[in-house]
């Protein structure tokens, strides 16, 4: 799961690259052209189903992970916790979910449209991601469920980044501190940088 | 002081079990908690009831007996200690206090506030023996140890076995009981020799006896009475990792006479 999961962290860091070109004043030239060349780029086609296997397996390891650590304590306390943790860290599961339904959202939008498995919506052809980002971020309620969706990642990330280095054996007295920042650094700009381009568009139009 | 406290009464391990209310009056602020417990045992006598059982030992903090699950957090609200450690001046006058027994399927109450530990001794059992020379005492400084790795090792030994990572785990995991186990071990050059073979062994033991994963809450080395830290977690996992990739094959070795 750790593993699945920071090799996703680096997919999130190249979406992001990619939509902040929504944000240059080109008529989404820039854009068009960064998912012209992840559409048609032999490598990135390679990947594509590698990146899905990635989610796959980090869904499917939280899944099982998940069941078996409720499993583990067939009776509950009557006294609710009040060890001190950091709360993002016990609602993984939760935020995941949430992640995971405005996944699904997302790809019935983009991705599924793109494949043909959805038709586009009247006047946009099934390529041009930039128009249908347009469409959709005109909408005030989308725009606020992808922020809402963006916020509940960044809850996810900011746990989750540091906790795979954990689990993956790193732990250093010098190093941990450092890791444990650039994750809710990480987490920051990637939530930040995702919510910053609804927001754009709902000022400057 | 006055309390009221809400109690697990659990007859045996098929029992279903249930909060039951006890006051308790004139209670001292220096009196220790389980000191608090007799009295009520004590009152409980005297009116014909079963007293509360509950796992106690040394009463100072050394023994890894004492358990229970007080107010929402193993050994009551003081960080690094246990529960025999605790004293009635940590709480307020008249505060309903709750009193659980440890919650883990690994840990099957006995009765009351009494769970069956003894899953811990199998995962230890499982990591198997030492190779220590017999013979005369060897030199202290025979086989050199470094500063860091010789207190690292020290405090992961600090751990007493009681269990308090498991009932406050929200995944009722024993990864830090473990990977204290593992580390104090696999820190030393005495303990490298069967480190690989170890950290296997009691990783699968823990695993099959139904502990949860560890999803790095680190609510274990919050409520740890000897602050074991959750380092120790990073090592286990790198020695298993590494022991898993690297460790070469076992030659099977046929005896006959």
């Amino acid at each position: 799961m750790a593993l699945a999961g920071l090799f996703l962290v680096v997919f999130l860091l190249v979406h992001l690259g990619i939509n902040l070109l929504l944000l240059a004043n080109d008529d989404g030239q820039a854009f068009s052209a960064a998912a012209n060349f992840m559409g048609t780029n032999a490598v990135i086609r390679v990947m594509e189903p590698v990146l899905f296997g990635g989610f796959l397996l980090h869904m499917l390891f939280g899944l099982l992970v998940s069941f078996r650590n409720r499993a583990s304590r067939p009776v509950r306390y009557q006294h609710k916790s009040l060890s001190e943790t950091s709360p993002l860290s016990k609602y993984m599961f939760h935020s995941g979910i949430i992640v995971f339904i405005f996944l699904v959202l997302h790809l019935i939008d983009f991705y599924f449209i793109k494949v043909g498995l959805v038709a586009p919506p009247a006047g946009v052809e099934r390529h041009d991601f930039y128009h249908r980002s347009l469409a959709l971020f005109a909408d005030k309620g989308y725009s606020a469920a992808y922020m809402v969706g963006f916020l509940f990642l960044g809850f996810h990330l900011n746990h989750a980044v540091q906790a795979a280095f954990q689990t993956m054996g790193f732990n250093h007295s010098k190093y941990t501190g450092a890791v444990k920042a650039g994750s809710t650094i990480y987490s920051v700009i990637v939530a930040g940088g995702f919510m910053i381009i609804p927001l754009w568009f709902m000022i400057s139009r | 002081m006055n309390f009221t406290l809400k109690i697990w009464r659990q007859k045996n391990g098929a029992d279903k079990g249930g909060l039951v209310t006890y006051e308790v009056k004139g209670i001292s602020p220096d009196s220790s908690f389980f000191e608090m417990l007799d009295m009520l045992n004590q009152q409980l006598i005297g009116q014909g009831i079963d007293p509360v059982s509950f796992d106690h030992d040394c009463r100072e903090g050394i023994c890894g007996t004492c358990s229970l699950y007080i107010n929402g957090r193993p050994h009551g609200p003081l960080k690094g200690v246990t529960t025999c450690q605790l004293h009635m001046r940590s709480f307020r006058d008249g505060e309903a206090i709750f009193i659980e027994p440890w919650r883990c399927g690994a840990f099957p109450v006995i009765k009351d506030l009494i769970v069956d530990r003894s899953a811990f001794d199998r995962i230890i059992q499982s990591g198997g023996y030492v190779s220590v020379n017999s013979g005369g005492i060897p030199d202290a400084n025979a086989i050199p140890v470094p500063k860091h790795d010789s207190d690292a090792s020290f405090d992961a030994a600090a751990c007493i076995g009681c269990g308090a990572c498991v009932a406050s785990c929200p995944n009722a995991s024993a990864m830090l009981f473990v990977s204290s186990k593992v580390s104090h071990l696999a820190l030393l050059p005495q303990g490298r020799i069967e480190a690989e073979r170890r950290v296997q062994n009691m990783v699968a033991t823990m695993d099959s006896l139904g502990f949860g994963n560890c999803s790095n809450t680190y609510a274990c080395e919050a409520e740890c009475p000897k602050e074991i830290s959750v380092a120790n977690i990073a090592r286990m996992n790198r020695e298993f990792l590494a022991a898993k990739v690297f460790a070469e094959k076992e030659k099977k070795v046929s005896f006959s006479l």
